[in-house]
Order: C-alpha cells, then structure tokens, then sequence
C-alpha cells in the first residue's frame, strides 16, 4: 500500500537562514533541503541568498556559487554542467530536472526550491542512493544479444532502422523520470520505473539485437512492466525530452502484437 | 574492531513537493472516480431494492432521490461516471501509443475533465428539460 506521508524521519523543518551577500542589489532566494548524516537531526531547510552579479545564469551556478561562497557543506553531485552526465538531476521547483540546463530566470520565482530526487534514500543533502535505480537498468540487459555468428566487420543497419534508435538512445540515466513517477514512488522495488523500461524498448526495437522474446519475458511482469498506469509526468519532466511513457506502451504493443 | 553506527536515511519528499500536471491530476481522478462508481452503484441497488419491497419503500427512496440532497447526490454520481468513462477512453487512445506527444497528452487529459462536465450538465439540462 502506497504510503503518502513521508516517515517520521524524513519530515523536515525549517532550517538556518545564511547571511545575505552584502553590497548587492541583485539577490536571489534559495531554499535547499539539507540533511547531514553525522549529526542525528532531521532534514532542515536552509535559505540562502546569492549575488547574482557575480554568478553564472544556472541554478548549477548558484549552487556552486554558494558553496564556494556561504556554505561549503552543501553537498550535490554535479560534473559536466551540460546536461550529458545527468549527475546534478534533482527536484527543482516541483519538476525534476538537471540544474545545469536549468536558467535561474527560467524558475520565474522569489525563491527557487531545491530538493533531492523524490522518494529516494538521502545519502547528504541533494544527493539521493541510486543503487536500485542502477540494478534496475541491469536487469534488462542493456547490450546486444545475439544469436548468429558474429559477421566479419559491423552488424549492419539501415537508416531506417537506425532512425527507430532516435528519441531512445539518448537518455543519460539521470533518473529525473523514474524518481518523478507516482507508480514508482509505491512500488519502486517491483516497478522497473520509465527509465529502465526506455532502455528495455531501446534494445527491443533495436534490429541488430535477437533477444526480444527473451527480454519480453523478462518483462513480463505484474509488476515490472504493467505498474506504469500513464500518469506521464515520466515524459513531462524528461530534460532531454524524451518519451518514456511512449516506449513503456509501445513495449505492451509488441507483448500483446507476440500473442495474436 | 569499532561499532559503525548507521543513521537511518531519510526518504526525500515526493508528494508534498511535487508540482501536479494535469495528466497526473487526472490519473488520480480515474482511481478516484473508479472507487466512487463502486459506491455509486449501491445507489441502483436501493433504488432496485426498494422497487421490490414495495410502493411504501419505494415511495420514500423515490421521494429521496427526488429532494435536493438526493437531486445533487445523482448529480455527483452522474459526474463520476462520465469522467471515469472517458478517463478510461484517454486510456484506450494511449493504450494504442496515440496522442501521448507533449501536447496531446496534456490536451487530452484537460479534455477528460472538460468533456465530463460538459456531458453531465447536457445530460441534467435534457433530463430536466424532457421531463
């Protein structure tokens, strides 16, 4: 049973709020979920201001900024700040999202509202446990499968077949969809979430790949394949607007399409 | 060796910061709809239970449908099932992997509460008008 409510631990409270920059005219509100692992208290919200003038246009920006600048215990993953690596996704705003393709002006708010990936295990601040989310898209085999002998050069592919690829093979694993799907907050440990499941059609539709009764099977699931009950904020949220919602029921096309 | 000790982690928080769409408010209105013509459907029942048990019981459950409370409780459960007979047609469309681009999706879940209103006024406005 889906349980709405967050766990006694997990309720957060308002927090510190950080000294404003001083001499600028040009501040920013953020308000950041925290929530530090050594020191026994529950999640706290802290506030902080950030000079805009002297800060990059992404939220990215100003999370760095603050940490370099206010608070250096603010802990987020983040690498290539170009929306590849899909490290600083998190909740921004209410909408899943990567901060570093994310304008601050675009949040069109007072105080921007920061939070880690939703109904995820906190490792520190801003960084949410993916450990399950990661065996998940093991699970479904994410390489080619074959069965006939392996041809001199390449496995050959048409452009058209390539093009069914488009929309799929770009997702970076950021995790906003999977982490944004109600059906995955409930049963996230049965549900593959539309992450993996975009990745599972990807190597379904894929003409080079021979394991698709095999990987059907797989899939075959109450649980696995059918929670999802297209509830879309999967592709709603996607920041490179790509359509898991869409693959999930081309998926349950190709189960039904196998039995008739 | 030292005992490590493991603070429990906290769950992020999900629906308290989630910001709602519409395709998500209407899947949540199908679940609550669906329930609703489960409840619905024992409205029917006394009706078809009174009309058994004769013209007194009868005439009392009539006479409750007929009042103002009965009138808008009537009005509610026709609401309910035309929302959830074409949230379930939204599904059917979607079930075919059409209509789900970003805007048909949410135009198609804005028209699933539109079209619900629209048919249960047309359906009151004849009934009233007919009889």
């Amino acid at each position: 049973m889906a349980q709405f409510q967050l766990p006694k631990n997990s309720r957060y409270t308002e927090g510190k709020s950080w000294p404003k920059p001083a001499n600028s005219n040009h501040v920013q509100e953020f308000r950041i979920y925290r929530w530090n692992p050594d020191d026994g208290a529950k999640p706290k919200i802290d506030t902080y201001y950030v000079d805009r003038d002297d800060c990059g246009p992404m939220v990215l920006d100003a999370l760095i900024w603050i940490k370099n600048n206010v608070d250096p215990t603010l802990t987020f993953r983040r690498s290539c700040r170009e929306g590849i690596c899909g490290s600083c996704a998190m909740n921004i705003m209410g909408e899943n999202t990567l901060a570093c393709t994310l304008g601050i002006d675009d949040c069109k708010a007072d105080s921007v509202k920061i939070y880690p990936l939703p109904h995820t295990p906190v490792l520190k601040d801003l960084v949410p446990d993916l450990t399950t989310f990661f065996a998940q898209h093991a699970s479904i085999e994410p390489w080619l499968k074959t069965e006939t002998p392996q041809p001199e050069k390449e496995w050959r592919q048409t452009p058209e077949e390539r093009s069914k690829l488009d929309g799929l093979y770009e997702c970076i694993l950021c995790a906003c969809c999977s982490t944004s799907c109600p059906s995955y907050w409930w049963n996230g440990e049965r549900f593959l979430g539309p992450a993996a499941l975009l990745q599972a059609y990807r190597w379904l539709i894929d003409s080079r790949d021979e394991g698709t009764g095999e990987r059907l099977d797989n899939l075959h699931d109450p649980f696995r394949l059918y929670r999802c009950h297209t509830i879309m904020n999967c592709a709603n949220t996607c920041p490179k607007g790509l359509n898991p919602a869409k693959a999930i029921a081309e998926i349950k096309k190709m189960m039904v399409a196998r039995t008739i | 060796m030292a005992e490590v000790k493991v603070t429990p982690r906290p769950l992020s928080p999900h629906l308290q910061v989630y910001r709602w769409t519409w395709t998500m408010a209407m899947s949540v209105f199908h679940r609550v709809t669906g329930t609703g013509l489960y409840i619905g459907i024992a409205l029917f029942a006394i009706w078809l239970v009174a009309l058994a048990a004769g013209p007194q019981t009868f005439d009392a459950v009539q006479w409750f449908f007929g009042s103002p409370i009965g009138l808008l409780i009537l009005f509610g459960y026709t609401w309910v099932l035309m929302h959830h007979m074409l949230g379930g047609v939204r599904h059917l469309v979607w079930d075919t992997g059409r209509g789900m681009e970003p805007g048909e999706r949410m135009n198609m879940a804005r028209f699933t509460l539109i079209g619900s209103i629209t048919l249960t006024v047309a359906i009151w406005l004849v009934a009233f008008l007919l009889f």
